[in-house]
């Protein structure tokens, strides 16, 4: 196996796979016949065999199918919260850096005010308020999880703006926009589009919690905190698969965003090319 | 066009002054010598010089006009280290030409060779990073270089390598150069004036 002889070239396949991983779950998730998720009273509470993978449930309905539908619509919710929270930690890092102390002063006390409370907190009082369902997580989401990228958002700014290559730039008469452009912005994209996918994980497993407390997701929709909280009913009656599966596969999918994000990481630092 | 500094004065915030009054001035295709202790000032003098900080009292002029604020500066420094004065997400060919194309020659004579442009910054040696920064910082409007302490870090051949460059350069054009530097021998050998910058000046 020579190609996978160093770091980098295990890493790009790990992502790959990774990525593969995850795409097949939002196809599957779409393609997979709404009649499986069905109720089939004659094939209620099965173990897993293998016409069904991770079994039935006491309304005969195919986990396997609720599993990845639940999955795919978790990623969707994530994605649009994660998008939604990096858009405001960008905006708000970039305010504080460039527009005076003023600004810094104010968005980094909103910051420390929004990082002393625990996120999830936060997250149900908001979609609460919003009176759950996708919108208010997503909202949640969004509004919750900016804190600590917008930090470092603000950190990398600073740090870049008084560096001696941007000095020398706009001596030698390049314009405000063009260095904002090819000396500030390719140095942030990595951190944001890194600070993204790590969100990602952060964002389904929050959206998961507090569905699963009922303050989410409608009971119609097959997300995995309602299959979650609705096993747990079952859990004493021996049908250990109802959760099992589900949760694993969260855990699973959350892991894989992690390794993207952290592989990621590894790609777009220059120093890292030639690590053996 | 002569670059000068009228009773310039500085310091940081409110703390002591670091100069008061300093007069100085070069004449072009001049080369100018700047010693004295450290902590004297020496690199921030410089700076104003070359338009990275505004003097709290007094001016800098060129030919008798004030020094542009926007667009290319007449008046370029190159830094001790150039691995901070590059960035190091650029490969070396964007670096060189982010503001003129210099020519083959010119790479030639400071001793720049063509697959180092292939490379990141990381790849290189202090001494080859140096000499992007100097034939970055030669471009065709370049009226004056300041160099402070260009070639400190770097051995001796390269030193002379660089300077040689830098000297026929200067003189082909007319361009003024300001040396600063703790190496009494370098500045002895290089400039034809020096200047002591002290705190009663």
């Amino acid at each position: 196996m020579s190609s996978l002889k160093n770091k980098r070239q295990r890493a790009i396949l790990i992502t790959v796979l990774a990525v593969v991983l995850l795409a097949g779950v939002v196809l599957l998730g779409f393609i997979l016949d709404e009649e499986k998720i069905a109720t089939h009273l004659d094939n209620r509470n099965s173990p897993p065999s293998l016409e069904h993978l991770f079994g039935t449930d006491w309304l005969g309905r195919d986990m396997f199918t609720r599993t990845m539908m639940g999955l795919s619509l978790s990623m969707g919710v994530g994605l649009a919260g994660a998008l939604g929270s990096t858009m405001i930690a960008a905006f708000l890092g970039m305010i504080a850096a460039t527009m005076g102390r003023a600004a810094d002063a104010i968005v980094s006390w909103l910051i420390d005010l929004f990082l002393s409370v625990p996120h999830l907190v936060t997250l149900i009082l908001i979609s609460f308020s919003l009176g759950g369902g996708a919108k208010g997580i997503i909202v949640g989401i969004a509004l919750t999880h900016w804190p600590s990228l917008s930090r470092v958002i603000r950190a990398e700014m600073m740090q870049i703006r008084s560096a001696e290559y941007v000095q020398v730039s706009r001596r030698m008469g390049r314009p405000g926009w063009w260095i904002a452009a090819k000396h500030i912005f390719p140095h942030i994209l990595p951190q944001l589009l890194v600070g993204f996918l790590l969100m990602f994980p952060h964002a389904i497993l929050h959206e998961a919690a507090v569905t699963f407390l009922g303050m989410g997701l409608s009971p119609h929709q097959p997300a995995i905190g309602i299959i979650l909280s609705e096993s747990m009913k079952y859990l004493s009656s021996g049908l250990w698969w109802l959760a099992f599966f589900p949760g694993l596969s969260l855990l699973f999918a959350v892991r894989l965003f992690d390794v993207i994000g952290g592989n990621l990481r590894l790609f777009t630092d220059p120093s890292k090319t030639h690590e053996e | 066009m002569q670059l000068e500094a009228h009773s310039l004065s500085f310091r940081y915030g409110k703390n002591p002054w670091l100069f008061k009054n300093v007069e100085f001035s070069v004449e072009p295709g001049e080369v100018v010598g700047l010693v004295g202790p450290s902590g004297f000032g020496k690199t921030t003098f410089c700076r104003i010089l070359a338009g990275y900080e505004q003097p709290v009292e007094g001016s800098v002029t060129l030919g008798g006009n004030p020094l542009p604020v926007k667009g290319y500066h007449p008046v370029q420094l190159v830094f001790q280290h150039p691995e901070r004065a590059v960035n190091p997400r650029w490969k070396m060919n964007k670096i060189l030409n982010e503001a003129w194309k210099p020519d083959k020659e010119l790479l030639d004579t400071l001793g720049i060779e063509q697959e180092w442009l292939a490379r990141w910054p990381g790849e290189l040696s202090g001494g080859e990073l140096q000499r992007f920064c100097v034939a970055r910082a030669l471009g065709p409007e370049t009226r004056f270089l300041i160099a402070d302490e260009m070639t400190t870090m770097l051995d001796a051949v390269t030193q002379a390598q660089i300077w040689h460059a830098v000297l026929e350069i200067a003189r082909q054009r007319e361009m003024g150069i300001i040396v600063v530097s703790h190496e009494a021998k370098l500045v002895e050998r290089l400039c034809d004036r020096v200047v002591e910058l002290g705190r009663r000046l």
